[in-house]
């Protein structure tokens, strides 16, 4: 079979794609098909724009233009557009506007897990309690019951440091 | 570890289903725009910056230090074919490296989408291992090169789908009983709820050649590290039960013994393997192997095999480009040779 696209060269690629249920399929040759942007088996896919409609809230028309991120210069319209934050800064300067899409992906707004050195001291202490946490479960299972109580002390104490009214549970 | 064999070569925990585990994390450097925005100069400081941080970790070992603009197409795809690169990294250039490992355990993409994604790999199920040891690696290249971080949202990276932990962990999973039983597609429905992703790995559609899967945290915001690999390994140890007990099932029909013998004969002899035939035909052996039922062949030459008569990896190895059916050929002889010195 000759390749679909220049009718030259023999077809030794066969892409099939599927778009929202709607399926085309091809027969390209090797240089054909590395125009296409596919090498041999691995095809770039371009998995589409993961922050959706953003300008469907009212607050985020409001910055489009107006307001950049000193890290890159990108405006809000720019990353909405191409799908990509420009700098970590962006996810700052952005905050409220990109976080009801990163609500829509994740289900949660707020980091747990790793916290590097660069990290606040509010998180690191949460990690600090969950860690706790973990230790106190432990310990009841074995029925330590006087570490239990120290554990639960330090527990409440960190817990009443972070009260600010940010912490989640 | 056997020396002298690479990762891949040999077999780990959960062996006769659990192929590798891969963990992967993505890292940016604070201060500096996504490599996206980044001119191929900028692109080269920040691969300078990595390379440096690396040589000065203890925890580094020997790494080869590998510039995308200099690599053959040839070559980046046989390294997508092994998942030591992305395939978008594999069309990266200038600016772009790559670090790996010698016994490429460990790669560091460096500018693909993110300035840093460091994975780490392993034979069988580890991924408490696996974890540990990018874990390790990650906060020695922390301490040099201070990733952006922020406390609410984690890790920035450039997409919002890794924000977080900005980790993926995966299992690359042999399931030929539960693909024969129709039960993968179900088996995604259950996995998804659970902020998992299973997808087959060679090919697409329902029944991906080789049977091999792949399965991977989905969800990186509002999870931590240990849960979404305790959640990974609980999800892991029951697909194992389920396909073992599908392959004892399969044992009890004639007619699959007979199967595994006539692929290894198929293998043994046959002059021309396109990679679909092969695929199936070292599918089915491999579970004739983690049976018994063929007794004088190991998991570890199936393994080096899958890896090795991959398209660009026949290509890579002889260093020229081939049509499909010289390396049809070529594949055929691969295999032949490793199945008879056995």
């Amino acid at each position: 079979m000759l390749c679909q696209n220049c009718g030259k060269r023999p077809a030794t690629t066969f892409l099939k794609k599927t778009v929202n249920g709607e399926t085309s399929e091809w027969h390209l040759c090797a240089e054909c098909a590395a125009k296409q942007g596919i090498g041999s088996m691995f095809g770039g896919f371009d998995l589409g724009n993961f922050w959706g409609s953003l300008f469907a809230e009212p607050s985020a028309r409001a910055v489009a233009d107006t307001v950049r991120c000193e890290g890159c210069g990108h405006s809000f319209r720019e990353i909405v557009d191409s799908g990509k934050a420009g700098c970590p800064e962006c996810y700052t300067t952005f905050y409220d506007q990109l976080l009801p899409s990163i609500q829509r992906i994740h289900g949660k707004t707020r980091h747990t897990g790793k916290v590097p050195s660069s990290g606040g001291e509010e998180i690191k202490k949460e990690n600090e309690i969950e860690r706790l946490r973990r230790e106190l479960s432990e310990c009841i299972a074995e029925q330590q019951y006087e570490k239990c109580a120290e554990l639960r002390d330090r527990i409440q104490a960190l817990e009443k440091e972070n009260s600010g009214g940010t912490a989640e549970k | 570890m056997d020396n002298t064999k690479r990762w891949y070569e040999q077999s780990g925990a959960e062996g006769d289903v659990v192929i590798s585990t891969r963990v992967r994390l993505a890292r940016n450097l604070s201060g500096t725009p996504f490599p996206a925005g980044l001119t191929p100069e900028r692109k080269r400081e920040v691969s300078e910056r990595v390379r440096g941080a690396l040589k000065s970790c203890e925890s580094g070992g020997d790494y080869d230090y590998l510039e995308m603009g200099n690599m053959t197409a040839r070559d980046a795809l046989a390294m997508v074919e092994r998942h030591l690169i992305s395939p978008e990294f594999a069309q990266c250039s200038e600016g772009s490296a790559l670090l790996l490992k010698k016994d490429e355990s460990v790669s560091i993409m460096v500018n693909e989408e993110d300035h840093i994604r460091l994975q780490v790999m392993r034979p069988g199920l580890d991924l408490d291992e696996a974890y540990r040891e990018a874990d390790e690696l990650d906060t020695e290249l922390d301490g040099k090169l201070h990733f952006a971080f922020d406390d609410r949202l984690g890790y920035l990276t450039q997409c919002p789908t890794n924000l977080g932990t900005g980790m993926r962990a995966s299992i690359m999973l042999h399931l030929p009983a539960l693909q024969e039983r129709g039960a993968i597609q179900q088996l995604a429905g259950t996995v998804s709820k659970l902020g998992l992703t299973i997808r087959g790995l060679y090919g697409e559609g329902s029944k991906p050649e080789g049977a091999i899967y792949q399965l991977s945290n989905q969800v990186t915001l509002g999870i931590s590290e240990r849960s979404a690999i305790e959640n990974l390994k609980g999800i892991a140890s029951q697909i194992i039960r389920e396909e073992r007990a599908g392959r004892e099932q399969l044992r009890q029909n004639p007619r699959f013994e007979d199967m595994v013998w006539r692929s290894l004969g198929i293998l043994r002899t046959a002059r021309l393997l396109s990679h679909d035939e092969f695929m199936t035909l070292i599918s089915n052996l491999r579970v004739g192997v983690a049976l018994g039922v063929i007794p004088d062949v190991s998991i570890d030459t199936l393994s080096g095999l899958i890896a090795d008569a991959q398209p660009a990896a026949i290509m890579a190895a002889a260093r020229r480009d081939m049509e499909p059916a010289e390396r049809d050929a070529e594949r055929a002889k691969m295999v032949r040779e490793r199945l008879e010195a056995e």
